[in-house]
């Protein structure tokens, strides 16, 4: 591309949203940003975020964390992004752009990637108040804001937009309706059979569907606001809130101002290039364009082929963009959506291979060439296999379509996986990334997790549909390239947590010697075990207890011996030997009474009390041998313990809820506290913690928790996977407005699915990134029971539940098990006299006069003692 | 110990400058996990018994952190040697000669122990 001669070219980007965003990363990776000034004109108030999310708005991600712009990235590459100021003339001859603001920008090179605008129908009063779009952050907070004094709903469109639209508003608690135009829901990506599939379970879940019906009239009362609509049908729908998803239509009128070339139903015309047709110094990329095909593509991946084609002209490689497939899968609803290749069977000569079952829902159907080459397809309820199916298509699948459709388990189905793909096909459409690449960062870039493949390859990060065939991959990958890696717990056990576990349910083995002796490795058998293996044996053993016949005591017989310290006295360590006492005080609710009695007890022991982050008090500097008399007052007290030093149930916070605060919409205090009753003493691979909120506010923190459950007007939301500590993680949203019962099953099943299948000391937010398929597979599991397993887990969990005894309540009626809790075996009377205290700010702080001391030198180690 | 007496009349005793000082009963030592002992001059000893009920007594101060605590640290195996590692910062030492396997340059006394 020519520059004016001596200064440095000039790139202007009319429009930042997520295919202009796409594009300046292409720039940066091609190294135009330092070779150009590059000048973005940014109309929304904030940088590019993830339009294709937005709806995950409403399910508690904040408009940060759909962010797709690095700021970092801006800064380091110079580009001049201006926000909330949008381009408004362009000059060609001069070859200017200018912004509202009345900045002027010169340049050599002009993007434009304005996107699309929601196309409303000319019906009367669509402007009233509670008419509403769905585009943009801004449209989502108005929504939300308006939502919250209306109690009903209307869509007007059941297309995609229009369905995501609708599930938003019963989230938000509205009675929801959709208004289709069309004789089924989804008509550009589904047939009839899908659209009854997708309308049956859409109804299901509580959603009003009108289909071949218009919208007429927009009705409203004396102050304006919107009451209801009028439909073609001559029947009038009562609705305080309107949302149009009537459809979107190229945001062009920029480029008709400036005299460029636009097509006869809009979108800037451009060439393979993505150059416009007019003027080669202009190019336009995104749902803006009228690609060289004649089509105006309204999903993301083709928008960004076109901004990798626009960069690569602009540097001067060869690229060009003939037109992309309209492939796409979704979550609408809960309910799986795909439709790939020629889903509609345009071809001539084709042939439809048709499962279908509405009463589960589902329905499935590939279109078929002549020749048996798969053309494309349909998936609603099921789009497990739209990975695999899209990368087929195009070629003939190595096994009968039939079986390719009918579920497994049914007769002859199959489930071909994607190691039946040769290494060309396109795993991530958003991405364009090959099966052959994936397999390269697993043997050449040396990846082994998916985190890294993803980070590696870009494979994953955009719409998210590829993710589970990517995680299928890699680890087959991993395994035939055979990177030896020893998954083994430790030095004695070859096999992974989940393994030991699976053994130890099916071989109902309840000694950890038998288990070292018969599974560990050829050394380690016959010895002692190690510090790693023998607590994640013990806490195998104890989430199984009821199960294996196990006694579920942990301090009984052998399993005294394999306990971590803390669990060994049921107390936490401290650094100069003495423990901390933390009583359960369920949901963090605790009478005055109880408070006393904490009190009163600290006080006559000398504890230090402190209120911890969880919701509950903790007393410090007890020696061990004050451990049992503390806890006999305590137990006494009706306090049990709080299993502070287990890998284990900590804590459910809870904020006050609807008893209260004005904004709670459920009683989340009564769920925490049945939430904590349920899952205490609980062994797992690492902590639990959980937390019950009253609504959308959030005071009790519960999307950082391992569970975490949010009020809504209908029930409970479902978070899972959070984490605080040192690598914070946001929990996902696993299931909506659930019933009590319902809400208490699913937890039930994830936790156990968890400690079934987590490594030892990983959490869920860590399992839930690890394992294959992530948070999908989860879902699958737990909500759909894929595996056929949910009974079992809920037996396990039921069967812990009936068993459960206070550790500490057993603790101190049993002298044999309290002789341990002496700090000399030869002088029970005597203190450890290590254990000391000075005072701070009225309490006590331990004193560790030793450590002055420092370590002791090898050679000095024999004084007054004998070597063996 | 090949002595036909009872198990629970055995006795655990400890080498001090020229005595044998005695512990406790044999049946207070679980196996798999220690006991502390304070001995006549105030210093400490972790007596720990393995699944082979072979006796072991080291000093029972951590010298990484000063706490008188290796005897409530779990015992194991690491390449046929037996070793007890710290409840606080989990440093693993030999129980047979004192050696911190994790630091070359840290030992812990080590007692000779014998049941009577
Ligand atoms: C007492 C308390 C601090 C306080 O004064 O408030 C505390 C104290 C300890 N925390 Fe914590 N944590 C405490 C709340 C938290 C919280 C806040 C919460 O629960 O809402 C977090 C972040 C939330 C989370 O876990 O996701 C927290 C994240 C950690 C972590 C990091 C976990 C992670 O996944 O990254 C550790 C280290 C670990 O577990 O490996 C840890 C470990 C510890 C240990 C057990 C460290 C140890 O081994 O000595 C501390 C000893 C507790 C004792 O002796 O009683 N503590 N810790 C809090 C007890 C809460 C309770 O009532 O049970
Ligand atoms: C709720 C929702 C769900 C979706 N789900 C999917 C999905 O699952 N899969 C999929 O492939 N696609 C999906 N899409 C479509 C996808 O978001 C778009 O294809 C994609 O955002 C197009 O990117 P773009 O950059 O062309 O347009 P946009 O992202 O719309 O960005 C255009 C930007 O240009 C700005 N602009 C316009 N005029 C000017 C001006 N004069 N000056 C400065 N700036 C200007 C606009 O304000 C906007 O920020 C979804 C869209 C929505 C709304
Ligand atoms: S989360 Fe909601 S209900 Fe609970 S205290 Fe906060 S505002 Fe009130
Ligand atoms: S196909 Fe969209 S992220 Fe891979």
């Amino acid at each position: 591309m020519s520059a004016t001669l001596g200064a440095t070219p000039t790139i202007v980007l009319v429009g930042h949203g997520m295919v202009g965003q796409r594009f300046l990363e292409a720039l940066a990776e091609r190294g135009l940003t330092a070779t150009h000034r590059v000048v973005v004109l940014c109309e929304e108030p904030r940088p590019a975020y993830d339009r294709v999310q937005l709806t995950s708005y409403f399910s508690g991600r904040t408009p940060e964390d759909l962010s797709l712009t690095d700021l970092e990235f801006i800064k380091d590459h110079g580009i001049e992004l201006h926000v909330g100021d949008p381009a408004e003339t362009i000059d060609r001859e001069a070859r200017r752009v200018t912004a509202r603001s009345g900045l002027a920008v010169d340049y050599d090179v002009l993007v434009l990637a304005t996107g699309s605008y929601p196309f409303v129908p000319p019906v009367p009063n669509k402007d009233a108040a509670g008419c509403f779009v769905y585009r943009t952050i801004e449209d989502l907070l108005a929504i939300e804001e308006y939502a919250r004094n209306a109690s009903t709903g209307a869509v007007v469109g059941g297309g995609l937009l229009g369905l995501e639209a609708a599930g938003a508003l019963k989230g938000l608690g509205l009675n929801a309706h959709i208004v289709e135009f069309a004789p089924r829901l989804m008509p550009v990506q589904v047939d009839d059979g899908g659209g009854a599939a997708l309308l049956r379970t859409i109804e299901e879940m509580g959603l009003t569907v009108h289909t071949g019906v218009g919208t007429q009239e927009i009705v409203t009362d004396d102050s304006g606001a919107v009451t209801g609509m009028k439909l073609s049908d001559g029947s009038e729908l009562a609705t305080e809130l309107v949302v149009f998803s009537a459809g979107v239509r190229p945001r062009d009128q920029l480029a008709r101002d400036c005299g460029l070339g636009v097509g006869e139903r809009g979108g800037i015309a451009v060439d393979e290039q993505c150059r416009t047709v007019t003027d080669p110094r202009v190019f336009a990329i995104g749902e803006c364009a009228l690609a060289a095909d004649g089509r105006v593509y309204g999903l993301v991946a083709p928008g960004y082929e076109q901004a990798e084609t626009a960069a690569a002209t602009i540097a001067a490689d060869e690229a060009s963009f003939t037109g992309a497939d309209l492939s796409t899968k979704l979550k609408l609803l809960g309910v799986d959506v795909a439709s790939f290749g020629d889903a509609h069977g345009t071809t001539e000569d084709c042939l439809d291979v048709v499962y279908s079952d509405s009463r589960a829902g589902l329905y499935k159907k590939l279109v078929i060439g002549r020749d048996g080459t798969l053309l494309g397809g349909i998936l609603v309820g099921d789009a497990d296999a739209y990975g695999t199916l899209r990368a087929l298509t195009g070629s003939v699948p190595p096994v009968s379509p039939e079986s390719l459709v009918l579920p497994a388990g049914a007769g002859s189905g199959a489930q071909l996986g994607p190691s039946a793909l040769p290494d060309d096909a396109i795993i991530c459409s958003c991405h364009n990334v090959s099966k052959g690449s994936i397999r390269g960062a697993v043997t050449e870039h040396r990846c082994t997790t998916v985190p890294e493949v993803k980070k590696c390859t870009k494979a994953g990060t955009g719409c998210g549909s590829c993710v589970k065939v990517l995680g299928q991959l890699v680890t087959a990958e991993l395994e035939a390239s055979g990177v030896e890696v020893d998954k083994g717990l430790c030095g004695c056990f070859a096999q992974t947590r989940e393994e030991l576990y699976e053994i130890v349910r099916a071989l109902r083995l309840t000694s950890y010697r038998e288990l070292l002796d018969r599974h560990g490795r050829e050394g380690a058998r016959g010895g002692d075990g190690c510090e790693v293996c023998k607590p994640a044996v013990a806490s195998i053993i104890a989430s199984l207890a009821p199960a294996i016949g196990a006694s579920g005591y942990v301090l009984d017989g052998e399993q005294a011996a394999l306990q971590d310290t803390n669990d060994h006295f049921l107390a936490n360590l401290q650094k100069n030997g003495s423990y901390s006492v933390v009583p359960r005080i369920p949901g963090g609710e605790i009478a005055p009474e109880k408070l006393i009695v904490i009190g009163e007890i600290a006080r006559d022991f000398g504890l230090y009390t402190k209120i911890t982050g969880g919701q509950r008090i903790d007393m410090f500097g007890a020696r061990v041998e004050q451990l049992p008399l503390i806890w006999a007052r305590l137990v006494d007290a009706g306090f049990e313990s709080g299993h502070a030093y287990g890998k284990s149930l900590r804590t459910v916070k809870s904020c006050v809820g609807s008893t209260w605060c004005r904004y709670g919409v459920q009683d989340s205090v009564r769920m925490a506290i049945d939430l904590e009753l349920r899952y205490r003493g609980l062994r797992s691979p690492h902590k639990l913690k959980s937390a019950v909120s009253g609504c959308q506010r959030e005071c009790a923190e519960a999307q950082s928790k391992d569970f975490g459950v949010i009020a809504t007007a209908n029930g409970w939301n479902l978070y899972v996977g959070g984490n605080g500590g040192a690598t914070p993680r946001h929990a996902d949203l696993l299931a909506q407005d659930l019933s009590d019962a319902e809400l208490v099953r699913l937890i039930d099943r994830f936790l156990m699915f968890y400690i079934r299948t987590a490594d030892r000391l990983e959490r869920t937010s860590t399992w839930l990134e690890r394992i294959p398929g992530g948070l999908e597979h989860v879902r699958d599991v737990v909500v759909h029971d894929s595996l056929g397993i949910c009974d079992e887990l809920e037996k396990l969990m039921r069967s812990h539940v009936a068993h459960y005894r206070d550790e500490w309540a057993e603790t101190v009626t049993d002298p044999e098990k309290l002789a341990r809790f002496v700090s000399f075996v030869n002088a029970p009377d005597t203190p450890d006299p290590v254990v000391s205290f000075v005072p701070e700010r009225d309490q006590i702080k331990p004193d560790l006069p030793l450590l002055s001391i420092g370590m002791r030198p090898a050679d000095d180690v024999l004084e007054g003692s004998a070597q063996r | 110990m090949t002595l036909a007496v009872e198990t629970t009349d055995l006795k655990v005793q400890l080498q001090l400058a020229d005595d044998w000082f005695t512990v406790c009963d044999l049946s207070m030592l679980v196996p798999g996990r220690g006991v502390a002992a304070l001995l006549p001059d105030g210093r400490q000893v972790a007596v720990f018994r393995d699944r082979s009920d072979r006796l072991y007594a080291v000093d029972n101060r951590d010298p990484f952190t000063g706490a008188a605590v290796l005897s409530r640290g779990l015992t194991g195996t690491h390449e046929g040697r037996p070793f007890v590692a710290s409840p606080l910062l989990k440093q693993r030492f030999d129980l047979a000669d004192g050696h911190c396997l994790d630091d070359e340059s840290v030992r812990v006394a080590v007692y000779e122990v014998r049941t009577r």
